[in-house]
C-alpha cells in the first residue's frame, strides 16, 4: 500500500494550495483529483473561464459605448468555436502550468477519486481504472462543491444549463432566463447578453447581489436594465414544461400573480451545495452539519483528529478563502499548531460591468449587529480618472469606527472595484486608520484616488467633492 | 534578581514557558566589556515556536561569552559571565517583575534598571483599557500571528499605536509581562531534611504528569478557596434500571455506569446552575459564563491521574455518552489523548466507587470552579412510610470555589444532583 504523509483530497485551488504549502514545508504529500492537473471548479468551470468571457463581454459594451464617443465600429462577428477555443486554452495553460508546479515540486499526483476506508486509508478509483490505496498519518479534504439543482429543475433538457454548461459556450440562444440574481447569475447573464442573447434574470429576494450593501448594486442594477430584457425581483419560478420553441416557465411574484414567459434556455444560478457524499465519511467521525458542509474548527479540524476540511466544502465559497484555508490547513498539519484561519477581511468581488467588491464590514451588518460607524462615501461622479473612462456612476465608500477613526470595512462599485478592493483589505487587516489613506500619496488620475478622497472627507472636506457641512 | 556583586555571575538561559525546552542562538547582542541592564536583550533564539529575544535577567559588565551563533543550547545552560558592577547588592529580592510603565526600555539605555520594591510583585500585569470595545482586534496579520505563535492572547494585549493599533513590540512587551508574572510565583519547595539519616532511600525523577498534576493541584489549592459539601443520592431505581438498560448501551459498545448518567445530568445541572459553569477572570474583574457543557472525567491510569473532557453532553443522550466514556478512558489509559482533549472542561467528575470510601474532598480543576465527587453506593435502612427499608444510596462530595458560589447555592446544586438521580422526571422538567 502507498503511504503519504499528507493526502488531499481535491485538487481545486484549496487542495492544491494545501499540498504545495505542505510539500514546500517539507511533507511527503499525495494529491488526488479525477482531472490530469490540478485546478478543480475554479480554473475548470469557474472563476478562469468565466472572468475569460466577461473580458469579451466588457470589450463588446466598450466598442458599443464608444459611439458616443465619436467612434462608431461595425456590429461584431461572432466566431463562437474561435472564442470557446481561446478561453478553453487560457484554461489548459494555466492547469498545466499548475501540473508542472506538481512536478516541480515532486508531489505525488493521483488522478482519481478518493474515498475513506478508515480515519488513515483511502481507497482510491483511479483514472487508468486501477484501484489503488493510500495510507496517510493526515488527509486534507478538499472537494468543493457543485451547482444546486433543486427539484422542479431537475429534469433532463438541453434547455437548461447550470454555470458548468454556460462556460462550455455550446451555443448562443436567442433568449435565456437567468434564475438567480446572484453573482454567478448576474456575470454570465452579462456575457450571454453582450453575445446577443435576450437576457431576462429572475430572483426571489428584494435585490440582485442579496449580500452586498443596496448603494453598491445599484449602478450594476441600473446597467443590467438597459441591457437585459428584464429583471424580476421578488418573483420565484413556479413551474416548468418544455415546449416545442422552448421551456414554458410559471413565475410568480411576491404579491401572489402569476404569470407565464417562454425562453430558449434557463441558467440555473441558485447556489452550490458541497460535495460531502461518497467519500465515505461513515468510516470516519468527520461531522456534516444540516446541508452537508463538513464541520470545522477555526484551524479548519474536522472532528477527526486526523482529518482537515477546507473550501468550498466547508463553505468558503471563494476560491481566495479556499487557498488560505488550505494554506493555514498544511500549516497546522506541518506542526504550526498554534495558528487559526481568522482573516478580518475576505474580498468579495462581482466581476460584472460595473464591478463591484466589497470587505471587511457591510452597512448591513453594521446595522444588524447594531454597530455604530461613519459611512464616508466618494461619488465617482467626482473622480477625474472615472470622467476619462466614462465610469462615472461608481462609488467608493468607507465603514469608519467612529472612536479611533479605523477602516472596518470597503465598498466599491465601478470599473475595476476587483483590483481597487486589495487596498481596502490591506487596510481593514493592518487596522489603518481613515488618516493612513488620506496621507498616503495615490497616483493621479486613477480610481485609487477614490479611497483617499473617501478618508479625507472623513475628518471634513476632500478635495474634490465639496458638501455642505454636516451636522 | 539575587545577584553577587563580586563573584562574576552566569546568566543562563531561562525558562521560556510554552515547552521550550532548546534553541538556536540566531544573534548575539552583546560584546565581552559590555555594560549590561537587566532586562536588556542579550541573544536572539530560534525556537521551533518563534524567536525569542531573551532578556537579561542580571546587571553588570559582561566579562565572556559563552555560546557561538549557531549554537544550540537548553534551558539551563549558562550564556554569559557577568561582573556585577556598582549595582548594588540585594541579597533575597523577589523576581524582577516588569516595571509598570509600558514603554520598552532602550537597549542602549546604560542607568541600571532599578531593583523593585517587593510590593510591585504583587501588582498584577495592568489591565489592558481596550480603546474599541468590539469589532476584530486592531493588529496587523503578521502581529496576530506572532502573538498566537508565542501563546498570548491578543485580546489582552495593550496597543500602543494610533487608535489603539497593537505592534509586534506591544506583544513582546506582553509577553515579558507575562513571564515575570509567573516567575513572581515560584514553586514553593519546603527545605528537606536528609531522609537517609533514618533508612536506605531512592530517588526518582518525577514523570511530566506528576509534575504537571503537582503544579496544577497547588496552584488551585493556593487560589480557590474551597468548600466541600455531602449529600447522599437514593439510586435504588437508578439501580434496577440501570441493570434493565445495560443491555442496550452494551450492544452500542458502552457500559452504562453511574459517571455516564452523572454527566449528562450533570450537563442538565448546569443549565439551571450556570454560575457552576463559569470562571473567574480576577485580572479583568469579570466571571466567564460559558455556554457549552463539556464534562471532565478524572482517569485513573498507570502514568497518573488524566481529566479527559466530554464534550456538548447536553446534546447527546445516555447510551451515547456511556459509549463515548468508554472509548475516551480506553483511548487515555493507552495514552492516546492530547492536551486538547483534556481542555475546556464546564466541572469536573471523580469517581472513586469502585476503590471504596465513604466521602472525600476532591480539589476544584482549575480554571473550572467546581468538582463532583462520587464515593462508592451502599445499602442503607431508609425510614419510609413507617417503616426501615433497605435502599441503595451513592454518597456524593461537591467542592466549589467559595469566591463565586455561595453555600447555599452549593448546597442546592447538590441536592438538585441528587433529586434528579432519584426522580430523572425534575432532570427533565427542568433541564
Ligand atoms: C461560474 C463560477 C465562477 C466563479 N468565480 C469565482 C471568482 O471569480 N472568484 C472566486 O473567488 N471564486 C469564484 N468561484 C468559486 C470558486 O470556483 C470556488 O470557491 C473554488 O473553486 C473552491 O475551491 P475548492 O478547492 O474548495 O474546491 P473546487 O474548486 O470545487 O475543487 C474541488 C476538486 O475536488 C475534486 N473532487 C471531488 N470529489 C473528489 C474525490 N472523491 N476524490 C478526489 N477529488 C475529488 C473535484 O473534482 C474538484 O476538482 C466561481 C464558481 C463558479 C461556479
Amino acid at each position: 500500500m502507498d503511504k503519504a504523509q499528507l493526502a488531499v483530497i481535491g485538487g481545486g485551488p484549496g487542495g492544491y494550495v494545501a499540498a504545495f504549502k505542505a510539500a514546500d514545508l517539507g511533507l511527503d504529500v499525495a494529491l488526488i483529483d479525477p482531472e490530469a492537473h490540478p485546478g478543480g471548479v475554479c480554473l475548470y468551470r469557474g472563476c478562469i473561464p468565466s472572468k475569460s468571457l466577461l473580458h469579451i463581454s466588457k470589450l463588446l459594451y466598450e466598442a458599443k459605448e464608444a459611439e458616443h464617443w465619436g467612434i462608431q465600429f461595425a456590429e461584431p462577428e461572432i466566431d463562437l468555436d474561435k472564442l470557446r477555443s481561446w478561453k478553453d486554452e487560457v484554461v489548459a495553460k494555466m492547469t498545466q502550468g499548475l501540473g508542472q508546479l506538481v512536478r516541480a515540486r515532486k508531489l505525488t499526483y493521483v488522478q482519481g477519486r478518493a474515498r475513506f476506508v478508515d480515519p488513515h486509508t483511502l481507497q482510491i478509483d483511479q483514472a487508468d481504472g486501477r484501484q489503488g490505496s493510500l495510507q496517510f498519518e493526515h488527509a486534507i479534504l478538499a472537494t468543493g462543491s457543485r451547482p444546486a439543482v433543486p427539484a422542479l429543475f431537475d429534469q433532463p433538457s438541453d434547455r437548461i444549463m447550470d454555470s458548468t454548461g454556460a462556460v462550455a459556450l455550446h451555443d448562443i440562444p436567442p433568449s435565456m432566463l437567468v434564475v438567480g440574481g446572484g453573482i454567478i447569475g448576474m456575470e454570465l447573464g452579462q456575457v450571454y447578453a453582450a453575445l446577443g442573447t435576450q437576457v431576462s434574470v429572475v430572483e426571489m429576494l428584494p435585490g440582485l447581489i442579496p449580500p452586498a450593501d443596496r448603494d453598491l448594486v445599484k449602478p450594476l442594477h441600473n446597467t443590467a436594465a438597459e441591457r437585459f430584457d428584464e429583471i424580476m425581483l421578488n418573483t420565484q419560478v413556479t413551474a416548468l414544461a418544455e415546449t416545442d420553441d422552448g421551456l414554458a416557465v410559471q413565475l410568480q411574484n411576491s404579491d401572489g400573480q402569476s404569470f407565464s414567459k417562454t425562453y430558449a434556455k434557463i441558467l440555473l444560478a441558485v447556489g452550490r451545495v458541497p460535495n460531502s457524499e461518497d467519500l465515505g465519511l461513515e468510516h470516519t467521525v468527520v461531522g456534516l452539519d444540516g446541508r452537508g458542509y463538513v464541520q470545522v474548527d477555526d484551524q479548519l479540524r474536522t472532528a477527526e483528529p486526523s482529518i482537515f476540511a477546507i473550501g468550498d466544502l466547508v463553505g468558503a465559497a471563494l476560491a481566495h478563502t479556499a487557498a488560505h484555508q488550505g494554506s493555514l490547513a498544511a500549516e497546522v498539519v506541518a506542526g504550526h499548531e498554534k495558528q487559526v484561519f481568522a482573516p478580518h477581511a475576505i474580498p468579495n468581488v462581482v466581476y460584472t460591468d460595473p464591478e463591484i467588491a466589497w470587505c471587511g464590514l457591510t452597512e448591513e451588518e453594521a446595522k444588524e449587529q447594531d454597530r455604530s460607524v461613519e459611512v464616508v462615501r466618494f461619488p465617482w461622479s467626482a473622480s477625474g480618472r472615472a470622467s476619462t473612462q466614462g465610469a462615472n456612476d461608481g462609488l467608493t465608500k468607507l465603514l469608519i469606527d467612529p472612536q479611533t477613526d479605523r477602516i472596518l470595512g470597503v465598498g466599491i462599485a465601478g470599473s475595476g472595484a476587483g483590483e481597487l478592493i486589495a487596498e481596502g483589505v490591506l487596510a481593514v487587516e493592518m487596522a489603518a486608520l481613515a488618516a493612513d489613506i488620506q496621507h498616503s500619496i495615490h497616483p493621479h488620475p486613477t480610481l485609487s484616488e477614490t479611497l483617499m478622497e473617501a478618508a479625507e472627507s472623513h475628518y471634513g472636506q476632500s478635495t474634490h467633492l465639496y458638501a455642505p457641512k454636516r451636522r | 534578581m539575587s545577584l553577587n556583586h563580586i563573584m562574576p555571575v552566569k546568566f543562563a538561559l531561562p525558562d521560556l514557558g510554552e515547552n521550550i525546552e532548546s534553541g538556536d542562538v540566531i544573534r548575539i547582542l552583546v560584546a565581552v566589556g559590555d555594560r549590561l541592564a537587566e532586562d536588556q536583550t542579550v541573544i536572539e533564539l530560534e525556537t521551533d515556536k518563534a524567536v525569542i529575544e531573551v532578556p537579561s535577567s542580571v546587571d553588570g559588565t559582561v566579562t565572556e561569552i559563552l555560546v557561538q551563533q549557531g549554537d544550540t543550547i537548553a534551558v539551563g545552560q549558562p550564556i554569559l559571565e557577568v561582573e556585577a558592577g556598582e549595582a548594588p547588592a540585594v541579597e533575597e529580592t523577589p523576581p524582577a517583575v516588569e516595571e509598570a510603565p509600558p514603554a520598552p526600555v532602550p537597549a542602549e539605555e546604560p542607568a541600571p534598571t532599578p531593583i523593585p520594591p517587593a510590593s510591585v510583585v504583587e501588582e498584577a500585569p495592568s489591565v489592558p483599557t481596550p480603546i474599541s470595545t468590539d469589532g476584530p482586534v486592531p493588529a496587523a496579520p503578521s502581529t496576530r500571528r506572532l502573538a498566537r505563535e508565542i501563546g498570548v492572547d491578543i485580546a489582552q494585549v495593550q496597543g500602543t499605536g494610533p487608535g489603539g493599533r497593537i505592534s509586534i513590540d506591544d506583544v513582546k512587551a506582553h509577553s515579558k509581562k507575562l513571564h515575570a508574572a509567573r516567575g513572581a510565583a515560584p514553586a514553593v519547595a519546603v527545605p528537606l531534611p536528609d531522609f537517609s539519616q533514618w533508612g536506605a532511600v531512592e530517588r526518582q525523577p518525577m514523570t511530566k504528569v506528576r509534575e504537571i498534576t503537582a503544579e496544577r493541584l497547588a496552584q488551585a489549592w493556593a487560589t480557590i478557596p474551597q468548600v466541600t459539601q455531602f449529600d447522599k443520592a437514593d439510586i435504588t431505581s437508578l439501580e434496577k434500571w440501570r441493570a434493565e438498560y445495560g443491555k442496550k448501551a452494551e450492544t452500542a459498545g458502552g457500559k452504562l455506569t453511574p459517571t455516564a448518567i452523572l454527566i449528562k445530568v450533570l450537563g442538565i445541572a448546569l443549565k439551571v446552575f450556570p454560575q457552576f459553569n463559569a470562571s473567574i477572570d480576577i485580572a479583568q474583574r469579570e466571571v466567564v459564563y460559558k455556554r457549552y457543557f463539556h464534562i471532565g472525567i478524572a482517569v485513573d491510569t498507570p502514568h497518573g491521574l488524566l481529566v479527559p473532557v466530554v464534550r456538548d453532553v447536553d446534546q447527546k443522550n445516555i447510551i451515547e455518552l456511556a459509549v463515548e466514556l468508554s472509548a475516551l478512558a480506553q483511548k487515555t489509559r493507552e495514552r492516546k489523548i492530547g492536551p486538547a482533549d483534556m481542555q475546556g472542561g464546564s466541572m469536573t467528575i471523580s469517581n472513586v466507587g469502585t476503590m471504596g470510601g465513604t466521602a472525600f474532598t476532591p480539589i476544584v480543576n482549575l480554571p473550572e470552579v467546581a468538582i463532583l465527587g462520587v464515593a462508592r453506593s451502599q445499602v442503607e435502612p431508609a425510614y419510609i412510610d413507617g417503616q426501615f427499608q433497605p435502599r441503595t444510596f451513592l454518597p456524593l462530595s461537591l467542592s466549589y470555589d467559595h469566591r463565586l458560589i455561595d453555600g447555599a447555592d452549593g448546597a442546592r446544586f447538590l441536592r438538585w444532583v441528587c433529586t434528579a438521580l432519584e426522580d430523572p422526571f425534575i432532570a427533565l422538567l427542568e433541564g
